[in-house]
């Protein structure tokens, strides 16, 4: 703070701090307050409201516990998601490694433009891009079908686009921090492991893996958090039976028109969602402050 | 099985850079060989090479006679030590030195058991526990080493590994390396640039320059009879002067300089009527000594106890570098001065140019 004083002046610093405080608070704190004010409340027509009848309760949160399937979405949301960053791991760690310590300069812009460049186009096209490649008369069995490698068409649409669509779209948060992790790992750490006769899978698990963890954990985090947040890729890619609890609290909101169990909703996912991100820093040892950077 | 180490007609090209031309030379079993030149020399690729990191682009490596070719660095009789150690930070100490065994699966009460006893070898009995992060320089120097020898290498290859260390410490981590090689017999090679470090520790040393090997020798004779200008410029401090070479019989060779007719021991090319130099070590050099008299004008003398360091011009503009014993220092006078110099035949080399 006082570092932030002796370098901009009084003027310009009180400015940035105000600037701060009011996206915290505006953008951050309100938001939340009101949607555990509403969570709280019940849904009364608007004559109601502040009547008799309007007081805090759990009912609304109670009302998920008591909904088998609604409490089931929510529980399969939660371990998708785990899922999707499990699956997006799996995918992002052999480039991340290829790129940190295998890569020339010049292999590397171009894997990074390649990987980046359809991060340019909006989240909503690019799910509906795989809407497309995986419909039911798509190119994607068009193809497995000439190849002679399926005898009729698959409906891709349900839990697997939901995962491919996810695990595409959140590349980029798991790749990047494994990314930076592994490069700073010394190239002559992987050697001397090899020189002592160690097996890839060895040198992984012992040697990249442990100096990496922070960037794995980060990964996980970002990955998780934005999958079971995920809107887009479920509303298009899934089934009946793959419904994702954000289009329950979509459906509280637009459809049911109770913003108050909506809101209750929204609340339990958010807390679990923390919960989980902050059991997975324990686990991996990492602070808030190290995903941050 | 013996762990030579030979190398015959190796080259290394990297894309179009020629890092290492047509070396060849042989390390005995038991042997502390070092390789030395400066940084860029090819001293490294080599050492890469035998270690199995990189495969020639021609020749073989041959360790214990058999060719190494197509074999990683895992199934090579080597372990390498690297310039930067290359411990691993988030395992304790133990677990470093074990690393090699964990990846042969030896059990872990083995391995601990194992770490111990190397542990006491290099004097660091007691920790084993703690982080590489919590050693000073020299202990963690000392447990890289540790963990190389775990897997019981024939070959140790070190690639600069006391250039880190202060002043101080390379010197005793010297001995102590010394020491070592003798007390396990396992076949080192060395790298460094620091001549006096490939000096004091070798059986021999082989010089490199520009990929191409120039030299491979005894210490002392490396230093005594030099192969090539390059050997004598950079093992050790010398004086350079060329003239024309008027004579060469019995071992004795007479050059024609600007400074007079100077005589020396015939080295490597040293042939009447050719172009050529006289190479003369700082120690040879003695003030009023009549022998090949050299004038030269005194510029600055350095005191460092038991001998001075003499520096100045010859009358030709040439530098001259002395080391002058203190015992003799009366005969050099003070700086700005002109001094007769002087020495034997027999302490100066004589080589063609090439």
């Amino acid at each position: 703070m006082r570092d932030l004083y002796g370098r901009f002046g009084p003027w310009l610093s009180t400015v940035f701090l105000s600037l701060v405080f009011i996206w915290l608070a505006g953008m951050v704190l309100a938001p939340n307050l009101m949607m555990i004010d509403y969570a709280l409340r019940p849904n009364l027509p608007p004559a109601a409201i502040g009547g008799p009848d309007d007081g805090y309760s759990l009912n609304n949160i109670l009302y998920l516990a008591g909904e088998a399937t609604h409490r089931a979405i929510f529980l399969k949301t939660i371990w998708a998601s785990a899922l999707v960053a499990l699956v997006t791991f799996l995918v992002c760690y052999p480039i991340a490694f290829w790129m940190a310590q295998r890569a020339t300069t010049g292999q590397l812009s171009v894997a990074l433009l390649l990987i980046i460049i359809p991060f340019f186009i909006n989240e909503v096209l690019r799910t509906l891009a795989w809407f497309i490649i995986l419909a039911y008369r798509g190119p994607l069995n068009a193809v497995l079908t000439n190849l002679g490698l399926i005898d009729a068409p698959i409906r891709w649409q349900g839990d697997g686009g939901v995962l491919a669509a996810m695990v595409y779209a959140y590349i980029l948060f798991m790749l990047l921090p494994i990314y930076n992790a592994i490069e700073s790992l010394e190239k002559a750490q992987i050697e001397a492991a090899r020189d002592l006769g160690a097996s890839p899978w060895r040198i992984h698990t012992r040697v990249v893996i442990p100096h990496a963890k922070a960037g794995i954990a980060t990964g996980f985090v970002f990955t998780f958090m934005l999958a079971a947040g995920s809107y887009v890729a479920p509303a298009l890619l899934g089934s009946p039976g793959s419904r994702w609890f954000t289009e329950i609290i979509y459906n509280w909101f637009f459809e049911g028109g109770d913003w108050n169990r909506g809101a209750a909703y929204a609340l339990v996912l958010l807390v679990l969602c923390l919960a989980v991100v902050l059991i997975t820093l324990r686990i991996a040892r990492v602070n808030l402050a190290d995903v941050a950077k | 099985m013996s762990h030579s180490v030979e190398l015959a007609q190796i080259g290394m090209t990297f894309g179009t850079t020629r890092a290492v031309s047509d070396v060849s030379f042989k390390v005995e079993q038991g042997e502390f060989f070092s390789i030395l030149g400066p940084s860029g020399c090819g001293k490294t690729t080599i050492l890469r090479m035998i270690a199995g990191f990189i495969e020639p682009t021609e020749g073989r490596v041959l360790i214990g006679g058999r060719d190494m070719k197509g074999l990683g660095p895992n199934q090579r009789p080597t372990a390498m030590i690297f310039q930067s150690l290359a411990l691993f930070p988030l395992m304790p100490v133990w677990e470093n030195i074990a690393f090699g065994l964990e990846a042969r699966g030896v059990g872990k009460a083995e391995r601990r058991r194992k770490a111990d006893e190397l542990l006491r070898l290099i004097a660091l009995e007691g920790y084993g526990d703690r982080m590489p992060g919590e050693l000073s320089g020299g202990q963690r120097q000392r447990v890289a080493i540790a963990r190389a020898l775990a897997v019981e290498p024939g070959v140790l290859l070190l690639d600069e590994p006391l250039s880190a260390l202060d002043l101080k410490l390379r010197q005793h981590m010297r001995a102590e390396l010394r020491a070592l090689q003798k007390r396990t017999g396992v076949t080192f090679i060395y790298i460094t640039h620091d001549q006096s470090e490939a000096l004091a520790m070798s059986d021999r040393v082989a010089v490199m320059s520009a990929g191409l090997l120039q030299q491979v020798a005894t210490p002392r004779e490396l230093y005594d009879n030099p192969a090539t200008a390059f050997v004598a410029r950079f093992v050790g401090e010398t004086n350079a002067i060329s003239g024309r070479i008027s004579d060469v019989q019995d071992g004795r060779a007479r050059i024609d300089t600007a400074l007079g007719i100077l005589s020396g021991r015939a080295g490597q090319g040293a042939r009447a009527g050719q172009q050529g130099t006289i190479y003369i070590r700082p120690e040879a050099l003695m003030p009023g000594d009549p022998v090949n008299a050299l004038d030269a004008r005194i510029e600055r003398v350095d005191f460092e106890g038991a001998f001075a360091l003499v520096h100045g011009r010859f009358a030709d503009g040439a530098a001259l570098a002395a080391s002058v014993p203190s015992t003799r220092l009366a005969d050099a006078p003070a700086p700005g001065a002109e001094t007769r110099f002087g020495f034997a035949p027999e302490h100066a080399v004589v080589l063609g140019d090439a």
